[in-house]
């Protein structure tokens, strides 16, 4: 009972980084709240998958394998994990804010009657007082995230319902290894015991799984494109420039909403977390919402025409011009200063 | 055979355009001063919908939305468009309602509308982002739920098939009707207003509405029944009130900060090629590139 639990993503045999990310966030708050930390594993032909959470710190690892849980649907999830948090009563529980995740978070939590954060960007521990009905909560999980187009940063809690639950995107949180040589219990789910027959009335006809083709998250320089750039043409410049310089293309959410670049390249809290060591931001005004996505790159190079955009107050180095004229300026210099 | 769908639909603030005096002095959002605008995935799940009704003659489309009274706004704009009516929820008893207390709100409207074989809605909100409410719909219904769904290829025999568009691929899913399937963003795009509609359904109205109108109107609809936009209070669906509003919502905003950019120190480069070359030249020195 109230221990934190992570309801980990399993693709080929292998955990998610983002579950991995959540274990290593979960371990630090359960050292905090003194409690354990536990993770589920469900799918098919999962032995020896604890090996892989083990290292990054979980106590016990629930283990629920069953050919009707490969691949992911959500209703023999969503009774397995119910019934599971049902007889463990959890007081947090987390989750990868994939598709994955996000389809099964509302679920679990609405036959639950348990809050739900989606896309957190942060998460603490903290006390909470109620001045109304007053009464004073210890230990609450703060659940924080932007909102409203990143205009404003909320600190949602749930001071009544148990479990406290969030989703993350991947990237947001680091993956660290707890102890290599860390081990904790595994316990097996019996899921013939939860499975209703109507929980397998959805049937996968086909799947294809692409690796992503597109994968800025893994490049060293983004040169990134905000509204500003003005058009899907005036984008091909950005190109040009990452070629140049052996990077990748981002794209704030504006511009993904414009049609100037795909969504799998957008930074930002509802694309991807991206730490590269050089960050180019070309017509990007800065909205934090964009800017929780890539505020932890090394080095960040803003380049606008408005000299208040507020992007200039988190880069490194500030060119203040006209995007069209500048990025050519770059490319020659650096032609010029490489051969 | 017609399909009798319902369509959710949410009146967003549009976030994609934030001007400047967007926030008060205090620190929250202004809501006055943003455009109120129909969800931009609500309308690819509307078209979807409508895509069906074309298919499928005899298809009823039903709008469904909790806010506002100005909310009425998108009814008409999905009638202009081709939906067959709508039902505005709206009630004191619902503000504050956080994801799980709308959805309860909604799945209540829900059954007080009876017939449905499908449930279409946007995939989320760009408001809050959050893609909640569409399966915890579903969940409060007993239904199952299709998320992240795509295209629409066929709703008969009693189950449904499409595609879902998920982060790495995709997935043909077929699923027993009635549903609850949610619409991403890389569905086609709604189709526009057709003029014949827009006559038709210009004075399209909800009971509150239709009351500050000027007395031409009042009796608009004793002939034309389809200008009635249907009001429901809290007391029109079949609820418990615990579970509404803010009673409902489990989640509660403990604190809401405005955002402020902690400021470092920035160089300032001019755009010309001397002070652009000196900073690639730092940058290939300090290996940043090259």
């Amino acid at each position: 009972m109230d221990n934190i639990f992570v309801i980990c993503e399993i693709e080929d045999g292998k955990v998610a980084d983002v579950s991995l990310e959540l274990l290593t966030k979960g371990r630090s708050l359960a050292n905090q709240l003194n409690c354990q930390l536990e993770a589920i594993a469900l799918g098919h032909n999962l032995k020896g998958i604890e090996e892989q959470i083990f290292p990054y710190g979980a106590d016990v690892v629930h283990i629920g394998d069953d050919k009707r849980l490969e691949p992911f649907t959500t209703l023999p999830y969503t009774s397995v994990i119910v019934e599971l948090f049902k007889k463990e009563k959890p007081q947090i529980a987390l989750l990868g804010a994939t598709t994955m995740g996000r389809d099964l978070g509302p679920r679990v939590s609405s036959a639950l009657q348990s809050g739900l954060t989606a896309d957190c960007t942060a998460l603490e521990i903290g006390d909470h007082e109620d001045k109304k009905a007053k009464k004073h909560y210890k230990n609450l999980l703060y659940q924080i995230r932007p909102a409203f187009g990143g205009n404003i940063v909320a600190t949602i809690i749930n001071p009544d319902c148990r479990p406290q639950m969030a989703t993350v995107r991947e990237g947001v949180m680091k993956k660290e290894i707890f102890s290599k040589t860390h081990k904790g219990k595994v316990k097996v789910i019996d899921v013939e015991k939860y499975l209703k027959p109507e929980d397998t009335v959805v049937r996968i006809v086909e799947r294809h799984i692409e690796k992503n083709r597109i994968n800025i998250k893994n490049s060293s320089i983004i040169v990134s494109g905000g509204y500003g750039m003005g058009s899907k043409e005036n984008f091909s410049i950005l190109y040009d420039l990452a070629e140049v310089l052996g990077g990748e293309v981002g794209a704030s959410r504006a511009a993904v909403d414009a049609g100037f670049a795909e969504h799998d390249r957008q930074v930002g809290q509802t694309g991807v977390t991206v730490r590269p060591k050089l960050y180019i931001a070309c017509g990007i005004s800065g909205q934090i919402q964009h800017t929780a996505g890539m505020e932890e790159s090394s080095m960040v190079i803003a380049i606008n025409n408005d000299p208040a955009a507020p992007i200039n107050k988190i880069a490194d180095f500030v060119i203040t011009g006209d995007v069209m004229e500048t990025i050519p300026k770059l490319i020659k210099a650096y032609k010029k200063n490489t051969k | 055979m017609g399909l009798n769908i319902i369509v959710l639909a949410k009146q967003v603030p549009d976030t994609r355009n934030v001007g400047k005096d967007a926030m008060k002095a205090d620190g929250t959002v202004n809501r006055a001063a943003l455009p109120a605008i129909f969800n931009p995935e609500d309308l690819n799940a509307l078209e979807q919908a409508l895509r069906l009704k074309d298919k499928y003659p005899g298809t009823k489309v039903t709008l469904l939305t909790m806010g506002p009274g100005r909310a009425a706004d998108i009814i008409r704009e999905g009638l202009f468009r081709g939906a067959d009516g709508g039902v505005l929820l709206t009630d004191r008893a619902f503000a504050g309602s956080d994801t799980l207390a709308t959805s309860y709100a909604l799945s209540c409207a829900i059954r007080k509308i009876k017939d449905y074989d499908l449930i279409l809605a946007g995939r989320q909100a760009i408001d809050g982002d959050t893609a909640q409410v569409g399966p915890q719909v579903a969940e409060k219904l007993g239904l199952p739920q299709v998320t992240y769904g795509e295209e629409i290829y066929s709703a008969e025999k009693g189950k449904i098939s499409l595609k879902r568009r998920l982060e790495r691929g995709v997935e043909t899913v077929e699923c027993p009707m009635p549903a609850v399937v949610t619409i991403n963003s890389s569905a086609p795009p709604c189709r526009p207003r057709n003029a014949k509609l827009v006559m038709k359904f210009k004075h399209a109205q909800t009971v509150t509405e239709r009351q500050n109108q000027s007395e031409d109107y009042i009796d608009l609809t004793n002939d034309r029944p389809y200008l009635n936009i249907a009001e429901w209070s809290v007391d029109d669906i079949e609820s418990d009130k615990e579970k509404l509003g803010l009673s409902g919502s489990p989640t509660k905003v403990k604190q809401i900060e405005n955002v402020v950019f902690q400021a470092k120190e920035s160089r300032h480069i001019q755009a010309n090629d001397e002070e652009i070359e000196e900073l690639v030249k730092e940058l290939i020195a300090n290996h940043t590139i090259g």
